[in-house]
């Protein structure tokens, strides 16, 4: 099929192939697959780092009075972790599917605009870096080399000069600046993309699941982003030039930086989420052998989950002492939100039942989200009742949930994703016995770090502190819960071996090795820089089996 | 594969331009940012625990208001000069355009001027002053970046660039300094109506 021979591939032929070079042509690049694999790169590259603090933490927790790290390290640990996993995990991994995806399964030659992508990507990758070089240069209370430890929501007034001293928080603020202008270029090129780069016949209502996730979630990015944009440009004020904005001493009002920064915040969590609710619709139908179960109901769910997420951000706030009538609103809209999710889950289960399910590893991913997510869907709906939160508020219940909606959910999605679609990008197949390991030992980690905490929440362990005293009840979960770190670190071992092993060994995978039906699996694997030399005519919502089965096309049914 | 199409191009039909979608997009997310520094301002009308207040320092900036918003009128004029391919039509009502946003801009500076030096408002003396200087310098900083983009494209034309073929993105700039100009309208009635 792609014959076409670009003079790149003649060099590489030719043997004057070099790191240098390679390096180059990455740093250079505006392709939107080699972008999309940076951002895989960079997202997993922080998670690891991520999850090393994360361990440290549990560490510290394993045992009551410990004394390996002490509180102010604790406290730089917990931010770092939180601010990294939401904005150099999650984030990248939504530019990630969104690069390397949407054009191939719209049949476009690249994003609207390759430049500006780059562009977005090297601003995330800088930003992450940023926040990490405050280990080195941060100035704070404990003087030199000092990471932020304001918390990943960094609330006033604790953000303010008066109470953060040096530069730590300044590097807080300026990294997610980069990267939240990175990802807002990132969503002006879907939507761009998606408007006006479709193939012929490729309508919207045909557009694969993902990229109307993928679309939802970038409308969504350019609302959401900029409360938080706009609160940081105000924090700096207040810290640099001596503004007020949120300084309670000059009448300021330290609650208003919560408002903004849950505006952001709480649609920063469906921006999150959905993407990986996006891979599950591609993955579940695949494996099931048939298509989506009720996919107009999806579209619309997911159009309402976007449109309803920007109207709960203040449940995250019942704690505050806010008026009875904004608590109602708020629990309301929140018990609200959950009824398109919850239309969510009965599509994936719909487009189950009956199917002839093949149990590879992107599919066991995907339904141990299915479990998890229900779980953590449940516990947001009790702690979207206010009396329940002023209960558990700020507790390891909360923690529990949010690590259940993240890892559990999200984190269990994206590696479905990346099983799923590692042979497109690569050729090769990932092992399905390592990956199954990796499924495995990654269920019962998860479950063991995270299903006690909500036992010692309710018990009432606060979050975020560095230690606990004997005779509360916790010692055991919080033994529980790092033992289960271990767990979940050999898992992810597993899968770091997987991938090198498979990038050398690997089976090769062909252009379509799980039968599936959307336009990217019509190309070579990897596909070639311009990704498709022909393309099936799009009548439908699954080319690929019209094309497969000329007998039987969809088109007759859509 | 007989239903396989040779990729020439080939989109579907009636897709909107990409830059276009774009500037909405950038138009969209910046109004948010806009609407945020808005909600702070009438969040803290009347909250200042010490003076100076806005009905004491603040005047109606009518002749910057003039200026600004006939700045829209005048680069609607310019595009169409593009479009009808008379370079000199366009230069003129471009250059016209630069002279209305720089004299706003200087009229920006002269309130300044006068509320540092004379009033003694700064952004650090009250809620006021944070609220204000931050507002409004938030909308001047859009007009310089509108006013050095307009100046780019005048000074392309000035040395002789066909712009005409690139009558496209022209215009996507005029709805970039439309909407800088519609913040205005928010701002003036905001700080200067409502807040004083």
């Amino acid at each position: 099929m792609a014959t076409v021979t670009y003079p790149l591939d003649e060099g590489r032929k030719a043997g004057t192939f070099s790191l240098p070079s390679l390096l180059h042509e990455w740093v250079i690049t505006v392709d939107h697959k080699k972008l999309g694999l940076m951002y895989v790169i960079t997202a997993l590259l922080f998670f690891v780092v991520a999850g090393v603090l994360a361990a440290v933490m549990r560490a510290q927790l394993v045992v009551p009075n410990n004394t390996l790290i002490d509180p102010a390290t604790f406290n730089r640990l917990f931010t770092v972790h939180g601010t990294t996993m939401v904005f150099f995990v999650g984030m990248p991994f939504f530019a990630a599917l969104a690069n390397y995806l949407v054009p191939l399964m719209l049949g476009a030659r690249d994003m609207a605009f390759p430049r500006l992508n780059a562009m977005g990507f090297w601003l995330t990758l800088f930003g992450g870096i940023l926040l990490y070089s405050s280990y080195l240069t941060g100035e704070g209370l404990a003087g030199h080399g000092t990471a932020p430890d304001v918390g990943w929501f960094a609330y006033s007034p604790l953000n303010e000069r008066a109470f953060s001293r040096g530069t730590s928080t300044d590097y807080w603020v300026l990294s997610i600046m980069l990267s939240g202008l990175g990802s807002t270029i990132t969503a002006i090129n879907v939507i761009a993309t998606v408007l006006s780069l479709r193939v012929k016949g490729m309508a919207m209502s045909r557009m694969p699941l993902m990229v109307w996730m993928l679309f939802v979630v970038s409308c969504q990015i350019l609302i959401a982003m900029p409360p938080l944009t706009a609160a940081q440009i105000m924090l700096l004020l207040d810290r640099f030039l001596g503004a007020h904005f949120f300084d309670t001493q000059a009448g300021g009002d330290a609650v208003l930086w919560q408002h903004f920064f849950w505006m952001f915040g709480h649609p920063e969590v469906y921006i999150l989420m959905l993407p990986g609710f996006g891979a599950a619709s591609e993955i579940i139908p695949v494996f099931s052998r048939k298509p989506m179960f009720g996919r107009m109901a999806m579209i619309g769910a997911t159009c309402t989950i976007g449109f309803i997420s920007f109207g709960v951000w203040a449940h995250h706030m019942f704690t505050v002492g806010m008026s009875s009538k904004a608590n109602i609103f708020f629990a309301i809209s929140t018990l609200i939100i959950a009824i398109p999710t919850g239309i969510k889950m009965f599509n994936w289960l719909g487009t189950m039942w009956g199917g002839k399910i093949r149990m590879d590893t992107p599919m066991l991913f995907c339904i141990g989200f299915l479990f998890q997510f229900l779980i953590a869907g449940l516990t947001g709906v009790m702690l979207a009742i206010a009396p329940f939160d002023w209960q558990l508020g700020d507790s390891y219940f909360v923690v529990a949930h949010f690590h259940y909606v993240l890892f559990g959910g999200l984190l269990f999605t994206l590696f479905g994703a990346i099983y799923y679609w590692f042979p497109k990008a690569t050729g090769r197949m990932l092992d399905e016995t390592l990956g199954k390991w990796h499924f495995w030992l990654l269920v019962i980690g998860f479950h063991l770090t995270f299903d006690p905490q909500h036992f010692a929440g309710l018990l009432g362990m606060p979050r975020r502190i560095y230690t606990y005293a004997p005779g509360r009840g916790w010692e055991l979960w919080n033994l529980i819960s790092s033992v289960g770190v271990v767990i979940q670190g050999a898992a992810i071992l597993f899968f770091v071996w997987n991938v090198f092993h498979s990038l050398a060994k690997g089976r090769k995978s062909g252009p379509d090795p799980w039968d599936a039906w959307t336009l990217e699996w019509s190309t070579s694997s990897p596909p070639p820089e311009y990704n498709f030399a022909t393309l099936p005519e799009v009548r439908s919502s699954r080319p690929l089996w019209d094309l497969k089965h000329p007998e039987d096309p969809d088109w007759k049914y859509e | 594969m007989t239903e396989a199409l040779a990729i020439t191009n080939i989109r579907e039909e009636n897709l909107m331009d990409r830059g276009k979608v774009g500037v909405i997009c950038l138009i969209a997310t910046e109004a948010t940012i806009f609407m945020i520094f808005v909600i702070a301002y009438v969040f803290y009308i009347g909250k200042s625990l010490t003076g100076p207040f806005p009905n004491e320092v603040l005047t109606l900036p009518i002749w910057a208001t003039v200026c600004l918003l006939s700045s829209s009128l005048t680069v609607e004029m310019a595009v169409r000069g593009l479009r009808a391919n008379v370079r000199s039509r366009f230069l003129l009502w471009m250059g016209l355009t630069i002279l209305l946003g720089a004299e706003f801009l200087r009229q920006t500076a002269i309130e300044w001027n006068k509320l540092i030096n004379r009033d003694h408002l700064t952004i650090a003396t009250n809620l006021f002053g944070t609220t204000y200087y931050s507002l409004v310098g938030l909308h001047a900083s859009h007009v310089v970046i509108g006013l050095t983009l307009l100046s780019l494209v005048f000074l392309l034309s000035l040395s002789g660039a066909k712009l005409h073929a690139h009558e496209r993105r022209v215009e996507l700039l005029s709805w970039y300094w439309h909407f800088v100009d519609a913040v205005w309208v928010v701002v003036f009635t905001v700080v200067y109506w409502l807040g004083r």
